[in-house]
């Protein structure tokens, strides 16, 4: 399928914020390999955050193979900070470990969902690797949502601490689903259902899980989204991220290991 | 604690001093895990898993021991459940060598059977499947 400059840049505004979601939580939730709180623990979280990396290569791929984008490399070493589209809740340092499970599992769900939405996409390379990914992020969503009912009803401390991790990320979460200026464009095109169709459907699936852990979400009226990511405006915590990221291909760009 | 690795220093870890050792029951169970590569296939002891409950167990399994190979199933059993046998009575498993007339290798009995199939008109499938198997690749 051939499309014109303005339709691709649309595609590439899509590709783009999903990659550097997947790049810039994998880096986070690399953090933890070698002091996870147990072994195997410390095994899984750092495979999913393998898991991430492998996927935003997938996405730069398309990018670089189907839109004419630079290599994934460079993509993902070698862009500005304003480059970047990932969402706030990403960029944040991994805290106390309820911190980053929670973030994990907020944000498994809506990757799920996404990937589901786009098995069906008309743009065929994303479609195919839509539907790749759909083990590795059904994982993801079961070691999560384990954890969330696991800790959240334990004991005192834990809920507390799982609930207090549910209050600083919910809204960043939300951030996930700021529109795009081309909502409108990629629904007609039938690339992707949009973010406000992935949102109701993200809600409708974290609700009962939560409600089993015994979390509670604040009221929708205090709701309070973290917009700004998809439009390159990012926290304080993504360019030191970038800058320790690139480290190695800023010295030696053809580097091997 | 001081260490090269920036991860760790910004987690600021306390000093080593301030752990405190597992009290016993704070520990979690132990888990065998059994690997099963296709289905049908038996399930085979690869290792254990420590974890409080049965799901976060197989949820550890996964990542240890399935991920690296073809996997279409796998079994935790906590490690208790399993009934061994005594060290002490290793003993029981020694066979005196003579006695090769116990074991399968030492009886030869496929030529009777085969002359028993001709006798009676049976037809050895595997034997035709071989057969078969040998026209095919010569042509």
């Amino acid at each position: 399928m051939s499309y014109t400059g303005q339709q691709k840049n649309t595609i590439k505004d899509l590709l783009f914020k999903m990659a550097d979601d997947q790049l810039i939580l994998g880096h986070r939730n690399s953090e933890w390999t070698g002091i996870g709180p147990f072994i195997e623990e410390d095994i899984a979280f750092s495979s999913i955050a393998q898991d991430k990396i492998g996927q935003s290569l997938a996405l730069y791929n398309i990018l670089h193979e189907q839109l004419g984008e630079a290599d994934p490399d460079t993509l993902g070493f070698a862009r500005s900070e304003k480059e970047f589209k990932c969402c706030h809740l990403v960029e944040y340092p991994i805290g106390e470990y309820e911190f980053s499970l929670m973030r994990n599992f907020l944000f498994a769900h809506a990757d799920y969902l996404r990937f589901e939405m786009l098995a069906d996409s008309s743009f065929e390379p994303l479609a195919k690797v839509a539907k790749k990914f759909r083990g590795e992020i059904k994982y993801h969503v079961m070691h999560s949502d384990n954890w969330i009912k696991k800790l959240g009803t334990a004991n005192d401390e834990s809920h507390s601490r799982m609930q207090s991790a549910l209050n600083e990320t919910f809204n960043l979460a939300l951030g996930i689903f700021e529109p795009s200026e081309f909502e409108n464009e990629l629904i007609e095109m039938k690339i992707f259902a949009g973010e406000e169709s992935l949102k109701s459907k993200w809600l409708e699936t974290i609700k009962p899980i939560l409600e089993e852990a015994s979390l509670k979400l604040s009221d929708e009226k205090d709701w309070k989204p973290s917009f700004g990511g998809r439009k390159g405006s990012h926290t304080e915590y993504l360019q030191p991220l970038l800058n320790e990221m690139g480290e190695v291909f800023r010295i030696d760009a053809k580097a091997e290991w | 604690m001081n260490s090269f690795d920036p991860r760790i220093n910004r987690v600021k870890l306390p000093a080593l001093e301030e752990f405190k050792p597992l009290e016993p029951l704070q520990e979690w169970e132990t888990y065998e895990v059994f690997h099963q590569k296709k289905r049908g296939d038996q399930h085979i002891h690869v290792g254990i898993v420590h974890a409080p409950d049965n799901d976060t167990a197989l949820m550890f399994a996964k990542e240890s021991f399935g991920r690296r190979r073809q996997t279409a199933n796998l079994w935790v059993v906590k490690s208790r459940d399993v009934v061994p046998t005594d060290y002490d009575d290793q003993d029981i498993f020694e066979t005196t060598p003579e006695k090769t007339y116990r074991e399968a290798s030492d009886y030869y009995c496929m030529d009777r059977i085969r002359k028993y199939q001709q006798e009676h008109g049976i037809v050895d499938r595997k034997e035709l499947r071989r057969k078969e198997k040998e026209k095919a690749s010569k042509k």
